[in-house]
């Protein structure tokens, strides 16, 4: 980093806020590493304890940036939710991470009406569906299924991998929120069946022997967006020289992450108490490649488990964008018309990354779209350029310039008109 | 009082949920001075869920230290378990209550069709208590900083004293000096002190 552009700096001194998850990765080793300090940036981490504080101190002021739910972002920028504030982001922290555990109890039952089944990712679904069938016919009360925020990439997995089977999430079991850190005691006391978090919270309940993991987030669909680094509009005008130093310490940090001889080391880091404050080993299991169902089992090899850098995993792909905003519309969490390609647009700043890699020499896609869905191992977008597979669970393919396709073809009968309706062409 | 009330002409009932057991226990004497039912208060981990639902509050004031603020985020999407949502309290913009909430430490959440102007005075005790609660604390962190920031100058006082031959007087005449010269605290220059003799030691 040379010096002129350090002193250049509008703002050196940054607040940012995170969530104690393996996720806040980045920001942790760009902290540890002396990254932030070698691109003149001298950062303060706040540890927040809800997504609700991290939007309302964003949007305030109060925190300079922080590490965000990719579609609460785009909520804040487009009027769901409470707090409307135009954000951007220009930059993707990692890929995949979550994973949906559901308690002992209920993996008794599925596996005792399809023990063969049960176990497998891609199956999970539909023995779940059979399970509530049962249920419904023995007038049994619905079951309750956790995830963290109404506008985050959990509540959409969840919901995409019940449909997937059939299952109607509005009508056929109960969605809650639940806080991160209290899944684990709350699936023990019997408040949640099931839920669809990040690590090292999945880990910790399997660890402890409460729940057994059916599906995580890879294989629900390959190389999925997860959190992103959100900063307002206004703030990114303000400080641009500061937003790109930001960046370009983000994508030291992320490249040094996905070394693979390096995660043990960021595991510990992350694990201490001020950052998730979990224990090593549990933090570990999906950080170093490998991933444990279920506490009887042995961990199987889930090298994506976490990706931090690879797959072109920075990028802040529109195409991502549109995808999520699809799924707003599928759940009708928005009350007023929408235009897609508008909003991917002006939130998600793809021009800004280019800038902040061209200084580090990290080649940067040339196209802002790529469609889902169609491949099924790595592949080159361009030279230099590999992508990772991205396979949804259902066999669905997702084409950016056609999201009103897209959503038709998840319609449920009674509200496809309403649905289509919500989206400006 | 009709501010107090609610719609049907019931006072409003208040839900607090507060991690500091100490400062709920002061917003509830508070509100309920100014005519309010507290009708519960949450100061551990509880499912939220049955809470709100036994409690049956108009109004629910939480910490922002609590993570519960992303469940009570939940409960605006209307489901079937809940015909009348729960809101975020100024959401239509009230940008400057928001804001100074935020910095009292204190966020609020109503019964969707409560009228702002109704929960506003409420909003206005919560955020005067918290705020005074935070001066305070901040007070007793500062009494602490200077307590240990006098035993720290006594120390090197007695060090001058002792070392120097310098009597009481002195020795803090000479500290003082020292921290003028230096444009430093009195406190800084007594720890320079101490800590260089302890490396002479």
């Amino acid at each position: 980093m040379n010096v002129a552009l350090q002193q250049n700096l509008e703002k050196p001194q940054l607040t940012l806020g995170f969530i104690p998850l393996t996720d806040c990765a980045p920001l942790v080793i760009a902290q540890e590493k002396g990254i932030f300090g070698r691109y003149g940036l001298e950062v303060t981490l706040s540890k927040e304890t809800s997504w609700a504080n991290i939007r309302d101190k964003v949007a305030l002021g109060i925190l300079d940036g922080a590490q965000m739910l990719a579609p609460m972002v785009l909520g804040m920028s487009c009027g769901v939710g409470p707090v409307h504030k135009p954000m951007i982001t220009a930059f993707s922290l990692d890929l995949n991470g979550n994973a949906i555990t559901v308690s002992n109890a209920l993996y008794a039952s599925m596996h005792a009406l399809a023990p063969l089944q049960a176990s497998v990712p891609n199956r999970s679904a539909h023995v779940l569906k059979q399970v509530i069938d049962a249920r419904r016919a023995a007038d049994e009360e619905p079951l309750v299924f956790a995830t963290v925020f109404p506008t985050a990439t959990h509540t959409y997995e969840l919901r995409y991998w019940m449909a997937s089977a059939g299952i109607d999430p509005d009508r056929d079991v109960r969605l809650v929120v639940v806080p991160p850190p209290q899944m684990k005691a709350r699936m023990e006391s019997g408040d949640v069946d099931g839920f669809c978090v990040g690590e090292p919270w999945n880990a910790a309940a399997v660890h402890a022997g409460i729940g057994r993991t059916l599906i995580t987030k890879y294989e629900l669909w390959n190389n999925s967006p997860e959190k992103v680094l959100g900063v307002t509009q206004e703030w990114a005008e303000q400080y641009p020289l500061t937003h790109r130093a930001l960046l370009m310490a983000l994508l030291e940090a992320a490249r040094w992450l996905d070394q693979p001889h390096h995660r043990r080391e960021a595991a510990a880091l992350i694990a201490r108490s001020r950052y998730v404050h979990a224990p090593e080993e549990v933090v570990a299991m999906s950080m170093t490649g490998t991933y444990r169902y279920a506490v009887d089992e042995a961990p199987r090899a889930l090298p994506d488990f976490n990706v931090f850098h690879r797959y072109a995993a920075n990028f802040p792909w529109r195409s991502h964008a549109i995808w999520f905003l699809t799924q707003m519309v599928r759940w009708q969490q928005f009350k007023a018309p929408v235009d897609f390609r508008r909003i991917a647009e002006t939130v998600y700043r793809p021009d800004l990354y280019r800038d902040a890699a061209a200084q580090l020499g990290v080649p940067a896609p040339s196209i802002d779209y790529k469609s889902e869905g169609g491949h099924a191992t790595a592949w080159s977008s361009e030279p230099h350029i590999t992508l990772g597979s991205d396979l949804f669970i259902d066999g669905r393919t997702f084409d950016p310039t056609d999201p009103i396709g897209y959503l038709a073809g998840f319609a449920r009968a009674d509200d496809s008109g309403k649905v289509v309706s919500l989206i400006r062409r | 009082m009709s501010d107090v009330k609610n719609n049907d002409g019931r006072k409003l009932r208040v839900l607090l949920i507060d991690r500091s057991s100490g400062r709920a226990a002061i917003l509830e004497q508070a509100l309920k001075d100014a005519g309010y039912v507290v009708a519960a208060k949450l100061t551990g981990v509880t499912n939220l869920y049955n809470e709100v639902e036994r409690v049956e509050p108009d109004v629910i004031i939480i910490d922002l230290d609590s993570p519960d603020r992303d469940t009570l985020e939940q409960m605006r999407e209307i489901s079937r378990d809940r015909p009348k949502p729960v809101v975020m309290f100024a959401e239509d913009d009230d940008s400057d209550t928001i804001r100074q909430a935020v910095k009292a430490g204190v966020s609020a959440y109503v019964v969707d069709g409560l009228s702002a102007k109704r929960v506003k005075p409420l909003m206005e005790v919560a955020i005067a208590r918290f705020r005074e609660y935070q001066a305070l604390r901040e007070e007793l962190l500062h009494a602490k900083v200077s307590l240990a920031e006098r035993k720290v100058v006594e120390k090197a006082k007695g060090l001058l004293m002792q070392r120097r031959g310098m009597s009481e007087d002195e020795a803090y005449k000479a500290l003082r000096k020292m921290a003028m010269d230096g444009n430093k605290r009195i406190a800084e220059v007594a720890e320079n002190i101490l800590a260089v003799a302890d490396l002479l030691i």
